[in-house]
């Protein structure tokens, strides 16, 4: 196989590597392999992470290669890149092999090479063959193209073909392959990836772009108007959904609640359901029970500010809200920490679990505090991203599905029919040949035949 | 739950049909091999029931969905899959042998999901990124896809044993040429199937997390897979290759299937809701 465009030496050989399927099996199997380390060892973790799990030598080593983000490390967009000039040199090299084959209007027949093809459907007719051509001449148009008649010594030679754009079938999914990669690198030029969290209430115009973690600024802002979460009874998650609404200029240009499946997109940018948390909430209504009266004082209570209790219980402080607070070695939850000065006496960490209101009674202490109210913010996390390249990719996808189904199940068949008389019987032959599926073949020769017979019955 | 128990059932039905057909091919009893597609079909046709069933059931239970979502389900669709994939393949070449291959791998898959105490058989509802439009069609490329290659590979290890065996075992056994070319046809299929899985995968996850590819582990082993079966392909259609190298490659393609299928569970990642938990 050689090709036009190789002029000298090395252009020539660099050709012929990249027009050979040795190539391609060694690139795809290559490929297989490497994307195997990359499932082993995560990708993108904390390089502390690695350093703890491999040691520094062999940090150091997996970090030149590249392994901690491996599929866009320098030797395998290699692998990639020469997969795609592999796959355009070959499906190049093979059309132009192929192309008196593929490109040409009226494809050459040669009767020899039909008459030896051992497959074969025979019968015999009274007529002579110049009648007999009259009647399968609509046959043939009705079933199959370029039909061709050749008059032979005692009778004539009828060819047709069908199917011959199938043999484009491979070339497209090859083409496929090469969108694909084409589609995702449009998308890594032109296209970001980032995300954002936004508190109930808030509006962001900025995002965080993954990987680099630099700022981005959107053509519009997002406020996030509420968001919530639903569990099964089992409780597991059912819903996130999040209330969204763009502004440009202050404007309220689009309204939409999201949910995970169901993103929002403008403007190319589509914004999606991706995370949620609650935001540490600065307010609380506590309740003070004194032990000696048995009074009960509700009071709001925010971080950092004091109360002066009644009956000279003393000042109460309410300092943070701890997730995942520890009492003596055990977990109790979210809770408020605060402290307690009492008139006289030091002052006294209390914790405050948000689920346990009686937890305090425990410390038997004049006052008992409890959280009565406690409403907790979330903040939505969404992510936020543009693709330009996403229809390139997604018109591949259809191209491969399409053309996988033409390479492997249509074929490009060529049929000849050949009558010769012999004393007062005319005898038919139809021969066939196919580049693929030879049992298709068989059964479409045995249709022709029966109805080249039919086509003389009156 | 009705349909747990006749899926439990459908195991031994198909560990028996299994039983049959290699009881008919070590000693040579036709009669018995016609028992075990008999078997066969009986137990494709309770899988179907149990699994329509629980697709009632879940409805039953208020949250009605296609019954695709956890690995007990991906199993009991596997096994269905395999099976009929199977039963398609005798039907065209009249050989039972085969079936000696193939049905233990559906009663495996089935065993798996009915009786690994780590497997629950609960109907529970989808949690919010199952909820999609996607989820049939993407299950159902898979699951034909890889059913095509646990096939394939059954046929593969037949055209290995055969080339080694004494003439007598391997006799019943279809040609090794008609192997070889069976291989490739549930290859070429399974391929076709595997590349719509793939793509239905990704269209999903571009709607779901704005990306149709992130080098998630399963999806990064379907396309280890995929590498290895195109390889395949490409050696037979234009290498030329035949025969022993192509048996191999189909059963190297089916030990990715199967890390794809369960040995991603072990590695962390966005596929991670097909964990085995309770």
């Amino acid at each position: 196989m050689t090709s036009p465009s190789a002029s000298n030496g090395v252009t020539d050989a660099i050709w012929k590597l990249f027009a050979s399927i040795q190539l391609t099996i060694a690139l795809l199997l290559s490929l297989a392999a490497t994307s195997v380390v990359g499932t082993l060892i995560p990708q993108n973790a904390d390089p502390a992470a690695y350093i703890s799990a491999y040691g520094e030598t062999l940090f150091r080593f997996f970090w030149v290669l590249g392994l901690f983000d491996m599929y866009h490390s320098w030797w395998f967009q290699v692998l990639m890149v020469m997969l795609a000039a592999n796959v355009i040199v070959c499906s190049a090299d093979r059309i132009y092999a192929q192309r008196r084959i593929l490109l040409v209007r009226r494809p050459r027949f040669q009767a020899e090479r039909f008459r030896k093809l051992p497959e074969r459907e025979a019968f015999e007719d009274d007529r002579p063959p110049s009648e007999l051509q009259g009647l399968y001449a609509p046959v043939f148009a009705k079933r199959l193209s370029a039909v061709q008649v050749e008059p032979t010594d005692a009778g004539f030679l009828m060819f047709a073909e069908s199917g011959r754009w199938t043999r484009f079938g491979v070339y497209a999914v090859h083409f496929s392959v090469v969108l694909l990669l084409v589609g995702g690198l449009i998308g890594s030029l032109f296209g970001f990836d980032g995300f954002v969290n936004i508190r109930e209430g808030d509006t962001v115009q900025q995002i965080t772009l993954r990987g680099s973690g630099e700022r981005l600024h959107l053509p519009f802002a997002i406020r996030c108007n509420d968001f919530s979460v639903s569990f099964y009874e089992t409780g597991a998650p059912k819903e996130f959904r999040s209330s969204l609404t763009l502004l440009e200029n202050d404007r309220e240009v689009l309204q939409k609640d999201i949910i995970v499946n169901d993103p929002l997109r403008y403007q190319g940018i589509s914004i999606f359901q991706s995370s949620y948390g609650s935001v540490p909430s600065e307010e609380a209504v506590l309740s003070f029970t004194s032990q000696a009266t048995g009074m009960i004082y509700r009071r709001e209570a925010r971080i950092g500010g004091d109360i002066v209790l009644p009956e000279n219980l003393g000042v109460f402080v309410l300092r943070e809200l701890r997730h995942n607070a520890m009492f003596r070695g055990r977990s109790v939850g979210d809770a408020f920490i605060g402290t307690l000065t009492p008139p006289e006496g030091e002052p006294e960490e209390i914790i405050l679990p948000v689920r346990f209101p009686t937890f305090d009674r425990m410390r038997r202490g004049a006052v008992v505090i409890a959280v009565d109210e406690f409403k907790e913010r979330f903040y939505t996390g969404l992510q936020v991203n543009r693709d330009p390249g996403v229809w390139v990719v997604y018109a591949g996808f259809i191209l491969m599905l399409l053309g996988c189904y033409v390479t492997f199940f249509t074929s490009h068949r060529q049929v000849c029919v050949e009558a010769v008389r012999r004393g007062a019987k005319t005898r038919v032959s139809v021969t066939g040949a196919a580049n693929k599926n030879k049992p298709a073949l068989m059964r479409r020769m045995k249709q022709l035949s029966q109805a080249l017979k039919e086509s003389t019955s009156p | 739950m009705t349909s747990s128990l006749i899926l439990s059932s459908v195991t031994f039905i198909y560990g028996f049909a299994g039983v049959l057909y290699i009881f008919a091919w070590v000693f040579r009893k036709p009669a018995v091999g016609r028992l075990g597609t008999g078997a066969a079909l009986i137990g494709l046709i309770g899988n179907a029931a149990g699994f329509i069933l629980r697709w009632v059931e879940s409805y039953q239970l208020g949250f009605g969905r296609a019954p695709l979502s956890n690995l007990y389900e991906s199993l009991i669709f596997y096994a269905l899959c395999i099976t009929l994939v199977y039963l398609a393949v005798e039907r065209r070449t009249a050989n039972r042998v085969i079936g000696a291959f193939s049905m233990p791998l559906a009663f495996l898959a089935m065993a798996y999901a009915s009786l690994s105490p780590n497997i629950s058989d609960r109907i529970q509802p989808l949690i919010p990124a199952l909820k999609s439009n996607w989820l049939i069609a993407h299950v159902v490329t898979c699951f034909l896809g890889y059913a095509a290659f646990a096939v394939a590979f059954g046929v593969s290890l037949m055209y290995i044993f055969k080339r080694q065996a004494e003439p007598s075992r391997g006799g019943q056994m279809p040609p090794v040429e008609t192997l070889d070319e069976l291989t490739h046809q549930l290859v070429v299929f399974g391929f076709l199937f595997l590349s719509a899985g793939i793509i239905t995968g990704a269209v999903w996850a571009n709607s779901a997390w704005g990306r149709y590819w992130g080098w998630d582990p399963k999806e990064t082993w379907s396309l280890i897979t995929w590498f290895i079966y195109a390889a395949l392909l490409h050696a037979r259609l234009t290498r030329g290759w035949r025969g022993r190298r192509i048996a191999y490659l189909s059963v190297l393609g089916f030990a990715a299937v199967l890390f794809t299928y369960f040995g991603v569970n072990l590695l962390p990642g966005l596929h991670s809701y097909q964990s085995t938990g309770p």
